[in-house]
């Protein structure tokens, strides 16, 4: 283990915002790309269910 | 035993083969993610010597600088393919493609201005690896945009697949940015027939997170193909039976929901 403890750990050696900041920013995008993604299928699917039952 | 290929360049069976697809690559995503993480911050070394615990950040640029290359690649041959076999499932595919690899170009390069800030002590310098990185993300956004400018899909396609193809004399020009000219961009980490100049913990993280994004990218892709079949093919009878059926049946049954 080499982290002291979980301040260190996100401390990251003075270099926390940086480095968390990279790791964050990967997480939001790719999270908010699932998102979206599935937002994106419901829509279509609602669209195609409004077409059908005219 | 023989499976037939062909049967899966219809839009129409190629739809729940990838609905079915999706789960698998999104588990091997996150679970790699888990390893690579793990490897990144409790197995590689303390700290560089000389950029600290700031070179952490290797773990998830140099992963995304190889997925936009990558993907670029795979795009303009999957356009590629839709221009010389009108296959429209192909053109499809690099359509599902493109946000994704713009996604990676962006993350590539602002992971790259974060780690330049301590390191280098700017933010952006116009060198060469930079400056083809950002020609690589307007490539993308215009791969995109010309695309949703031209009401038929057919035509669409067509003229991004020759975007795409043009495009693609970047990605050897970002990759060896770094030997021909002389950049602030240190040189490549990792070369086909030479021994890694980095430890093997370093090196395995980098590895897992790159497999992790891989996965990623797959499930991502499959996903938006399928919702860009949905969107494209919805005056066609195998769309509206799949549609029929889930509001007559049972949902799970056909798997729309999936």
């Amino acid at each position: 283990m080499q982290w002291q403890n979980w301040s260190a750990f996100f401390y990251m050696g003075g270099y926390g915002l940086y480095v968390w900041g990279s790791f964050g920013l990967t997480a939001i995008c790719m999270v908010w790309e699932v998102v979206a993604l599935r937002n994106r299928n419901q829509q279509a699917l609602r669209l195609l269910r409004l077409l059908t039952q005219k | 035993m023989k499976i037939n290929w062909f049967k899966y360049s219809s839009p129409q069976n190629f739809y729940p083969l990838a609905g079915r697809m999706v789960p698998w690559f999104a588990w091997l995503a996150a679970l790699l993610t888990i390893a690579g993480l793990y490897v990144s911050f409790f197995l590689a070394p303390p700290a560089d010597f000389q950029q600290k615990e700031a070179y952490r950040i290797i773990f998830v640029h140099v992963p995304a600088a190889w997925m936009s290359m990558v993907i670029y690649i795979v795009m303009a041959a999957w356009a590629g393919i839709g221009l010389a076999l009108n296959a429209r499932l192909s053109a499809m595919m690099a359509q599902a493609l493109a946000p994704t690899g713009a996604m990676f170009t962006l993350l590539a390069l602002v992971t790259g201005s974060l780690w330049g800030k301590p390191t280098w002590g700017t933010w952006w310098v116009w060198d060469a690896r930079l400056t083809s990185e950002l020609i690589l993300l307007f490539l993308y956004l215009g791969f995109i945009a010309l695309q949703a400018a031209i009401d038929d899909p057919r035509r669409a396609d067509r003229a991004g697949a020759l975007l795409a193809l043009v495009g693609a004399v970047n990605v050897p020009i970002i990759y060896f940015s770094v030997k021909w000219w002389n950049t602030l961009h240190q040189g490549s980490s990792i070369s086909m027939g030479a021994a890694p100049k980095m430890v093997v913990t370093m090196l395995t993280g980098m590895l897992l997170m790159a497999l992790a994004f891989w996965m990623y990218a797959i499930a991502v892709a499959l996903m938006r193909a399928r919702c860009i079949i949905l969107e494209r093919e919805r005056n066609s009878e195998w769309v509206k039976e799949l549609v029929g059926a889930e509001i007559c049946g049972s949902q799970t049954k056909t798997g729309v929901n999936a």
